[in-house]
C-alpha cells in the first residue's frame, strides 16, 4: 500500500505525514509539487503548512501546482485525499471541497489539542472511527477560520458533509463549528487539525492517563489502508 | 545608474580626502590604524567594511578579553565530547550514536524595540541560519524575552509586535517552540530583551565549517536578493559619492520572509547531503562584508569578488550599501569548481536565486571589484579577526554596598503573621506577571511540528528526540534573574547557570553544554564593565566546577533606558543529553497516591525573590548560595532516580519558591496534593514566609509511586542529599498546604492562567 | 511603468476579521465617525508596453481564476494605470 505525501515550498508537516503513514503500516511516498506523476500510490495526503508563503491566498498558489493538477483528476475518479490544515485550504482553492477558509477571527495563530466529533465515518479516512466519537487532535493555525455563504452550508449540513465538528471550544470562529468536511463521494476529506501529530505515543496530546498519549490520529491512516485492502 | 566609486587607486591619490569615520563609528586611533594596515587611506568601501566589522556587534571589542575565559577555564574532561567550540557560528557537541547536535542563542534587542514584529521575527531567522551553516537540520527554538513594567501604556506595542513576529516567522519555519521565558520589569521599558535560541542535529561527517581553504573554489551567493534592509548607519557614505536623495530613504530596519528560509533551509540540506559545498556562511550583521572576510579569514585564504554580480532587488544601490546590507534569507557557499553543476541543480530545483561572485585565491587578500575598478584590497584577517580590542575601564559601583546592606531582614520587610495573609500572598504571587502562566504567548507557537517534541513549556526544559531508532535526545532550558545579578553579578551568573542546569537534570537529560546571551549596559559605564567582568567570570567558574563548557554565545552591550542600563542580564542556556526521550519526567504529576518530596535544604533567601518584588516591590541584599557541588549531587541523584524509573515527576524550585513549584505541579495536570511543612521548619529552622517562599538554590520537588518509596528514599541517603517527605498526592481537585491554606485547584488556575491575557490579550 | 491594477475586497456579506479588528482599533483611538472597515489587496501587474485591451481582458481572466477565490472574494476593479 502506497500513500503519496505532496510536498511544496513552504509545506512543513509533510515528514510527520510521512511517519503517520509509515506507523499504520504503508509505505510513504514523497511527491514533488513540480511533477506531474503521481508514482501509483494508493491515496495521497496535502499536509500541513506555508505552501508558497502563503502568499496571495493560503493554498491558491499550490492549488495550480502541475502535481495539483494529476490530483484534482485522480480525485475526481475516486482516489482517496487527505488534506490537512494547509492541505484543506489548497483542497478549497482546488474546488475538490466547497467554501473557504479564512483569519481566525481572534487574529491569532493558535496551537492547541482539539477536541472533536467525527460526525460521518463514511469516508476513506474516517472508517475506523465511530459515529459520533470524541477525538483530540493538535491543530495549529492562523487562517482557520471555515466559511460559505448560507446555501453551502445548507447543503453541506443537509447532506450530512460536514465530517468533524469542534467540540467544547470554537478555536477560530469557523461557522457552524465546522472542524472539517467530505465530498460526496467520501474520498476527498479537508480538516484544519493535524491527525498526523496525534500518531505516536509520547509525542501527541497529553491524555488523562499519561503526557502526550494521545493517538487518535492514527485511525484516519488506518482507516484509508482498511478501505484500500477491502476494496 | 552612474557610481562615482572610490576605488583603491583613488585612495592611493588622494590621502588626505575626509572621510566620515565618526560618523560610521569608529575612532580616530581605529582610523589611523586602518590607514596604517593598508599603507594608504581605506577607500569608501574598506571605511564601510571596517567600521562596521570592527564595531562592537560585530567584533566584540569590549568583551573579548573577558570572554576568553570561556576557552581558558576548561578542562580536557570537560571539552571531550566539544566537536566545535567557541568562535564558530554556533558550538556543536557530540551527544553519541554518531549524532551531534549544535544550538546557541543570541539577541536581537534593539531592533525589536524600533520595530518588534521585525526585529523578533528577523532574531528568529538569524540564529537559525547560524544553526544551518553548521550543516545542521534546525530542529528547535526557544526565545528569552524581557519587557518593560506590564502597566506601561508602551509595552503593550512591544509585547504584541514580538510575540506576533516570532510566531510568524517561527511557525513558518516549521520549527517548534519548545520553551523559554518572559519577564516584565521596568529596567528593560526603553530597551526589551529578545534573545532567540536554536538548535540543531546532524550526524558527525556532515559538520560544515565557515572556511574558504581551497584556491580555485568559487564563491556563491544564494537567497534572497539584496536590498537596502538594514543600511542606515552606512548610508552617510552616500553621500560621499553622487546620491543626493540617498540617505533618507535607507531603512535601518531588516525585513524577514520565513518562507524563504524555509526554502533555504530545505535547499542547503539537499546541497549538504549532496556534497558539494566545502565551506559555508550566512549573511547576517554586516552582510557580505562579514561573510567574504571571515571565510577567507578562517581559511586562511583570500577571494576575488565581482561585487557587480550580486542579484539585487533595488538597483540603485551603491557599491558600498551592498556590502554593508543585512538583507535576509543570504548564505555564501564556496563550490568547488568541478561541483558546481551540481550545485546549480539543486538551488534551480529549489528555485533558488544564485550567483558566482568570484573565487578563492591562495593570497590572503580579499579583492572587491566594482566592474574593473577594484574598490576593496584588505587582508581580510585585519576585518574578521584582528579587530580592536579594548580593555574598557572598569570601577567598582559603589551604590552596590548600600544596595546589598539593604536587605529584607535588615529593612524588617514585614512577614505575614496570619495564615490567611499567608495565603493571600501565595495567590498574589502565582498571578503576578512574571509568575504567571504564559500560555497566551506560548499558544501561538507551534510546538508539534517534527513530530519529535518530547517535553515543551510549561515543563523545566525543552526536549526533543534527535533519534527515531533509538529515542537519543537532548534537553534545553534557559534562565536569567536580573534582580540577583544587579545585588551580585558573579554569584547573579552563577545563579543562572545553576538554574538551568537543574532545570536540564530535572526533565531526566545529563547536562552537556553551555551558551549564553550576555545582556548588559553600555560598556563605557565603567560600572557596568565591572557589572561584565563579574557575571563572565562567575560564568565561567561556575562552568570550570560543573564540568560543563561554553560552546558559544552572544554579547548584547549598550541596553539603557535613556542613561540607565538595564540589570546585568546573562542568560544562560544549558544542553543535555538524554539516551531515551521515553524516560522524560514531567514537572507535575499526574498519579493520585503519589509521595512529595523535597530535596535539598530551606534557608532564609528572600533577597532579590519574587516575595520581595510583589509584596513589598523591594530589591536589596544579597542574591540565595549557590552550591554547584550540591547541584552537581542533585543532578547525578535525578538522573540515577530515573534511570531506574523511581521519579513520576520532578519540578525544580526557583522565582517563587516552593510555593510556586507546587501550585505549578498541581495545576500541570489538574491532580491535586497534601502538604505540611513542619518538618521544614523543624530541620532548616525557617519560618512559614520562608519556607513557603524562600528561593534557596539546590532543590527540586518530586513525586514518587508508592511502590519505589524504599528505593528512592534509600539512593538519596547513599548519595547523602536531604529529602523529607512533604506530601501526598490525590484526586481532590484541591491544594492544601497545613496550616496556611486550601484552594481549588480551579481557582488558582485561574489566578494563574488570567494575568496575562488580561493584560494583553 | 505601465500597469494593470487589480482590486480584490472579500464578498460584502462575509466576515472580515482584519477589517474588524481594525475598525475596533479605530473606535478605541476615538474616531467614531468610521462606521466600519473593509480590507482588501490591490494588485500591480507590470507590463512592458502599453497595455492593449486583450492585455485587460486577459487581466480580468486572470483575476477571477487566480487573483482571486470567487468564493469569500470579489473582484471590485481592473484598470489600467496611466
Amino acid at each position: 500500500m502506497k500513500i503519496g505525501v505532496v510536498t511544496f515550498p513552504g509545506t512543513l508537516d509533510d515528514r510527520d505525514a510521512q511517519r503517520a503513514v509509515r506507523l499504520a503500516g504503508a509505505e510513504a511516498v514523497s511527491l514533488w509539487h513540480a511533477d506531474t506523476n503521481l508514482h501509483n500510490v494508493d491515496a495521497v495526503v496535502l499536509p500541513g503548512g506555508f505552501s508558497f508563503g502563503d502568499y496571495l491566498r493560503c493554498g491558491a498558489i499550490a492549488a495550480q501546482a502541475p502535481v495539483m493538477e494529476s490530483i484534482i483528476d485522480a480525485a475526481n475518479g475516486g482516489l482517496p485525499v487527505l488534506g490537512i490544515c494547509n492541505g484543506f485550504q489548497v483542497l478549497v482553492e482546488s474546488h475538490l471541497l466547497p467554501g473557504g477558509l479564512i483569519r481566525n477571527e481572534h487574529q491569532h495563530f493558535i496551537c492547541r489539542d482539539q477536541k472533536l466529533i467525527v460526525e460521518n465515518v463514511d469516508t476513506a479516512w474516517t472508517n475506523g472511527f465511530k459515529l459520533g466519537q470524541e477525538i483530540t487532535i493538535p491543530l495549529k493555525n492562523g487562517e482557520g477560520g471555515y466559511i460559505a455563504d448560507t446555501e453551502t452550508l445548507n447543503r453541506l449540513e443537509g447532506e450530512g458533509l460536514i465530517t468533524f465538528r469542534y467540540s467544547e471550544v470554537n478555536p477560530n470562529g469557523s461557522v457552524n463549528n465546522i472542524g472539517g468536511l467530505k465530498n460526496k463521494k467520501g474520498n476527498v476529506v479537508g480538516l484544519m487539525p493535524h491527525p498526523e501529530h496525534a500518531v505516536e505515543p509520547g509525542f501527541g496530546p497529553d491524555t488523562a492517563v499519561a503526557m502526550r498519549s494521545g493517538v487518535d490520529g492514527l485511525t484516519f491512516f488506518t482507516s484509508v489502508i482498511n478501505q484500500l485492502v477491502n476494496a | 545608474m552612474s557610481t562615482v566609486v572610490d576605488t583603491t587607486k583613488d585612495a592611493k591619490q588622494s590621502p588626505d580626502k575626509a572621510q566620515p569615520w565618526k560618523e560610521l563609528g569608529l575612532k580616530l586611533e581605529e582610523y589611523e590604524n586602518i590607514k596604517e594596515i593598508l599603507g594608504r587611506r581605506p577607500t569608501s568601501a574598506e571605511l564601510a567594511m571596517y567600521s562596521v566589522m570592527w564595531s562592537e556587534h560585530c567584533s566584540y571589542k569590549s568583551s573579548k578579553i573577558y570572554l576568553r575565559q570561556f576557552g581558558e577555564k576548561v578542562t580536557p574532561e570537560m571539552t571531550k565530547n566539544l566537536i566545535v567550540g567557541m568562535g564558530e557560528n554556533a558550538g556543536v557537541v557530540d551527544i553519541g550514536e554518531g549524532w551531534a547536535v549544535t544550538f546557541k542563542v543570541e539577541s536581537h534587542n534593539h531592533p525589536s524595540y524600533i520595530e518588534p514584529f521585525q526585529g523578533a521575527a528577523t532574531g528568529v531567522g538569524g540564529i537559525v541560519r547560524d544553526i544551518l551553516t553548521m550543516g545542521a537540520r534546525p530542529i528547535a527554538v526557544m526565545d528569552q524575552l524581557r519587557f518593560g513594567a506590564v502597566a506601561h501604556p508602551d509595552t503593550a506595542r512591544v509585547v504584541h509586535g514580538v510575540v506576533s513576529g516570532i510566531s510568524f516567522y517561527g511557525n513558518c519555519l516549521g520549527l517548534p517552540n519548545i520553551g523559554g521565558e518572559t519577564v516584565f520589569d521596568k529596567v528593560y521599558q526603553g530597551n526589551p530583551l529578545v534573545n532567540a535560541l536554536s538548535v540543531g542535529a546532524l550526524r558527525h561527517e556532515d559538520l560544515k565549517l565557515a572556511k574558504a581553504t581551497n584556491p580555485g573554489d568559487l564563491v556563491i551567493l544564494f537567497g534572497a536578493r539584496t536590498g537596502a534592509d538594514g543600511i542606515g548607519g552606512v548610508s552617510v557614505l552616500a553621500s560621499e559619492t553622487f546620491d543626493a536623495d540617498g540617505p533618507s530613504r535607507r531603512p535601518a530596519v531588516q525585513v524577514g520572509d520565513p518562507f524563504a528560509e524555509k526554502v533555504l533551509i530545505e535547499c542547503c540540506l539537499e546541497l549538504y547531503a549532496a556534497q558539494v559545498v566545502a565551506g559555508i556562511q550566512d549573511l547576517g550583521g554586516a552582510g557580505l562584508s562579514c561573510a567574504t572576510s571571515e571565510l577567507a579569514s578562517n581559511g586562511q585564504a583570500g577571494m576575488r569578488v565581482q561585487l557587480k554580480n550580486v542579484l539585487l532587488r533595488d538597483e540603485s544601490l551603491t557599491p558600498e550599501e551592498i556590502l554593508m546590507s543585512e538583507s535576509q534569507e543570504r548564505m555564501m557557499a564556496i563550490v568547488p569548481k568541478e561541483s558546481l553543476k551540481a550545485f546549480t541543480a539543486i538551488v534551480e530545483k529549489h528555485e533558488v536565486e544564485y550567483s558566482v561572485l568570484g573565487e578563492v585565491i591562495k593570497e590572503p587578500r580579499l579583492y572587491i571589484n566594482w566592474g574593473d575598478e577594484e574598490i576593496v584590497n584588505v587582508p581580510p584577517r585585519s576585518v574578521a579577526h584582528d579587530g580592536p580590542v579594548y580593555e574598557r575601564p572598569v570601577l567598582y559601583p559603589t551604590w552596590l554596598d548600600q544596595l546589598n546592606r539593604d536587605s529584607v531582614i535588615n529593612n524588617n520587610l514585614r512577614r505575614a503573621t496570619e495564615a490567611s495573609e499567608l495565603s493571600e500572598q501565595l495567590v498574589q504571587i502565582v498571578s503576578s506577571p512574571n509568575q504567571a502562566s504564559k500560555s497566551w504567548i506560548t499558544d501561538q507557537y507551534d510546538h508539534y511540528v517534527g513530530g519529535n517534541t518530547a517535553l515543551a513549556m510549561p515543563d523545566d526544559s525543552g526536549m526533543v528526540r534527535v533519534s527515531e531508532e533509538t529515542g537519543l535526545g537532548v534537553a534545553i532550558a534557559t534562565d536569567a534573574n536580573g534582580r540577583y545579578c544587579q545585588l551580585d553579578p558573579y554569584q547573579g551568573a552563577k545563579l543562572a547557570l545553576a538554574e538551568a542546569y537543574r532545570n536540564v537534570a530535572s526533565s531526566g537529560a545529563v547536562p552537556a553544554a553551555v551558551t549564553n546571551c550576555l545582556n548588559f549596559g553600555s560598556p563605557e559605564n565603567p560600572e557596568v564593565m565591572w557589572q561584565f567582568k563579574q557575571a563572565t567570570a562567575g560564568l565561567a567558574d561556575g562552568c570550570l566546577e560543573l564540568g560543563i563548557p561554553v560552546t558559544g554565545g552572544n554579547v548584547s552591550f549598550y541596553n539603557q533606558t535613556g542613561d540607565v542600563a538595564i540589570h546585568p542580564t546573562p542568560v544562560v542556556g544549558v544542553l543535555g543529553v538524554i539516551d531515551d526521550v521515553a524516560r522524560r519526567v514531567p514537572s507535575g504529576w499526574q498519579d493520585q497516591g503519589n509521595n512529595i518530596y523535597l530535596l535539598g535544604i530551606t534557608r532564609d533567601e528572600l533577597d532579590g525573590s519574587v516575595w520581595s518584588e510583589v509584596i513589598h516591590d523591594h530589591l536589596g541584599g544579597k542574591p540565595p548560595i549557590v552550591d554547584l557541588k550540591g547541584e552537581k549531587a542533585l543532578a547525578e541523584l535525578l538522573h540515577g532516580a530515573s534511570l531506574q524509573g523511581l521519579v513520576a515527576s520532578a519540578h525544580d524550585l526557583s522565582e517563587g519558591g516552593l510555593a510556586q513549584a507546587v501550585v505549578e505541579s498541581s495545576l500541570r495536570f489538574g491532580m491535586g496534593a497534601r502538604f505540611w511543612l513542619n518538618e521544614i521548619l523543624e530541620r532548616d529552622n525557617v519560618d512559614l514566609t520562608a519556607a513557603l517562599f524562600s528561593e534557596s538554590t539546590g532543590r527540586v520537588i518530586v513525586s514518587v509511586g508508592r511502590e519505589d518509596d524504599v528505593k528512592f528514599f534509600g539512593l538519596c541517603e547513599a548519595r547523602g542529599i536531604p529529602v523529607l517527605r512533604i506530601g501526598v498526592t490525590d484526586a481532590s481537585e484541591k491544594l492544601e498546604i497545613q496550616d496556611v491554606a486550601t484552594w481549588n485547584l480551579i481557582d488558582l488556575k485561574q489566578a494563574h492562567s488570567s494575568t496575562i491575557p488580561e493584560l494583553f490579550g | 511603468m505601465p500597469k494593470i491594477i487589480v482590486e480584490v475586497m472579500p464578498k460584502a456579506d462575509l466576515l472580515d476579521p482584519a477589517g474588524k479588528a481594525v475598525a475596533n482599533a479605530l473606535q478605541r483611538k476615538g474616531h467614531s465617525e468610521v462606521t466600519n472597515v473593509r480590507i482588501g489587496k490591490r494588485i500591480e501587474l507590470h507590463y512592458e508596453n502599453t497595455p492593449t485591451e486583450a492585455d485587460l481582458q486577459a487581466a480580468e481572466q486572470i483575476a477571477a481564476d487566480f487573483l482571486s477565490n470567487g468564493v469569500i472574494e470579489d473582484v471590485v476593479n481592473v484598470s489600467v494605470e496611466h
